[in-house]
């Protein structure tokens, strides 16, 4: 280790690294819909996941190193079982988590020799499909809130070229889902979204991780 | 209190709005409990039963005899299996010496899908534990990805009620009843408490609370084997109206103000609370019952052939 690194050159080269990590990585794709938030990736593995349950309506995907998306993922999930436990459970948000994320990341990224890898989305899905709401956090701890659709890691330039044009408001869920998968496949040539992973936050909830306050869209249906 | 903060290694930061030592023990890996993880990351959180256990208990017993005695307690629950599964009922009365502190609480709850609590003791605590235990069984499931088996949420209730024990020392004493669908075997199945942790199992049906007693010695009577779920939640609020008979800390079913029991059944299709229109319905036809036979439908009691002769004279 040289004796001084400017801070520029360290936080540049620290940057750099994640970067390139991520563009190595395949997409991802979480968008909105009628029927609430899908999320989808491909995913060769039948055990390990991207995305998971956070909350009753907020969910969790990521992409990048999986040792450091999972350590996040269950420490996101402590963070809202605490806050749920210590007030109520409506008051566990996405914004707060995503907030929390950010100064995770953030002092992960400044202060550990080696950045996470990863590449995070939290959502948490509204009454009415305006009310989604999107996060994506980036390795250095930036959080952007996103509408309609986010492209994560990977080719994003490019898998998102694709959804602009076909994405459109009030997708039913499954022109969403096919949507989803025709870009991911685009610049991956051809074998995609096979053997892909797919989760939507919505009502009814999987019979895996009950939500209890029932919450969801009334009067919408799934497409 | 002290408790010891675990950093992972390389990270270290500053305290948060908490006060805490973030993000250690969330980034740690290991325990998938969430009491655990409390104990680690934010002790004071824990319900005071945890801390009352691990702490400095009042020097004199006769200060907290009386505590105990103005604190709201919570009184009989029954519950019983029934053919592809298990019903739980819970009376609606806390009540504070003589005093009736609330008409219409509940002590019956949904812990998870598959399972359901029922609570005897000084409400407040007991409220708080099932509260605990709610979340301790779905931040399980959400971090690993299935949920406990019946056995381990049992084992895992356990250890909270063995964390009351300070508390219970002092008067402040809170018995849960447990209740579950065993998904492997396809049955419901019983685990009873005592204060010191103890799990026990219970078959066919039990009851806890100050008005237990009675309802068993219903039960004793009614239950058969096998019953359907109606006919179980039948026969439970049977148990309940004699406990609310004999127990004056036990409350019967209210027409008047339309507070009945609290009745859930847990089958293959999950926890289902009775509606408030569905346990009406079972209560009128209890009371109407009990208008032509005031102490409860009795048994066809009968000798069987070849029994002993006559009486002598």
């Amino acid at each position: 280790m040289p004796f001084y690194v400017s801070p520029e050159q360290a936080m540049k080269d620290k940057a750099d690294y994640a970067r390139k990590a991520i563009t190595r990585i395949r997409s991802g794709v979480v968008m909105t819909c009628d029927a609430g938030i899908l999320f989808v990736a491909p995913n060769p593995s039948r055990a390990l996941r991207k995305f998971s349950e956070i909350y009753d309506r907020i969910a969790f995907a990521a992409v990048g190193r999986y040792n450091e998306f999972e350590n996040l993922r269950k420490a996101g999930v402590r963070y809202a079982d605490m806050t749920g436990f210590q007030y109520d459970r409506q008051d566990v948000t996405a914004r707060g988590l995503a907030n929390w994320y950010a100064q995770l990341l953030g002092t992960i990224f400044t202060e550990s020799p080696k950045p996470y890898e990863v590449e995070i989305v939290v959502a948490e899905v509204g009454k009415i499909q305006d009310d989604d709401q999107i996060y994506r956090i980036t390795f250095d701890g930036s959080v952007a809130d996103e509408h309609g659709f986010v492209v994560m890691g990977g080719q994003a330039d490019q898998v998102a070229a694709v959804l602009k044009e076909k994405y459109s408001d009030g997708m039913t869920l499954s022109q969403a889902f096919t949507t989803a998968i025709q870009a991911l496949a685009g610049p991956v040539k051809g074998e995609g979204a096979a053997g892909g992973e797919t989760a939507t936050t919505s009502p009814p909830p999987s019979s895996r991780w009950p939500c209890w306050t029932g919450g969801g869209r009334t009067g919408r249906s799934a497409g | 209190m002290t408790y010891q903060t675990r950093t992972n290694g390389r990270i270290r930061v500053g305290p948060d709005s908490y006060g805490r030592q973030l993000p250690g023990p969330f980034l740690a890996p290991g325990t998938s409990s969430f009491t655990d993880f409390l104990t680690a990351a934010a002790p004071e959180l824990l319900p005071r039963l945890h801390q009352a256990a691990t702490g400095v208990m009042p020097a004199g017993g006769a200060a907290s005899g009386s505590l105990a005695a103005d604190l709201p307690h919570g009184t009989t629950i029954v519950a019983a299996a029934c053919n592809g599964g298990v019903v739980m009922a819970g009376d609606r009365r806390a009540t504070a010496g003589n005093m009736i502190m609330q008409r219409d609480i509940d002590k019956v709850f949904r812990s998870d899908e598959f399972s359901a609590i029922g609570i005897a003791g000084v409400a407040g605590i007991g409220i708080e534990l099932v509260r605990l235990f709610q979340v301790e069984l779905e931040h399980y499931e959400k971090l690993e990805g299935h949920a406990l088996s019946l056995d381990g949420k049992a084992n895992r209730l356990a250890s909270l009620v063995r964390g009351n024990i300070g508390g219970a020392m002092q008067g402040l004493v809170v018995v849960p009843l447990f209740a579950g669908f065993d998904e492997d075997t396809g049955a419901g199945r019983i685990f009873s408490y005592d204060v010191a942790g103890g799990r026990y199992e219970e078959h066919r049906f039990h009851g806890i609370g100050s008005g237990s007693v009675f309802a068993r010695g219903a039960l004793k009577k009614l239950y058969r084997d096998g019953m359907p779920a109606e006919e179980t939640v039948y026969a439970l609020m049977q148990a309940l109206y004699d406990a609310a008979d004999d127990d004056s800390a036990t409350g019967g079913p209210d027409l008047t103000r339309r507070i009945y029991p609290v009745i859930a059944t847990v089958t293959a299709d999950g926890y289902e609370q009775l509606s408030d229109d569905a346990a009406g319905e079972y209560a009128r036809i209890v009371v109407e019952g009990r208008m032509e036979a005031p102490d409860g439908p009795p048994v066809q009691l009968s000798l069987p052939s070849g029994s002993p002769g006559a009486l002598p004279r």
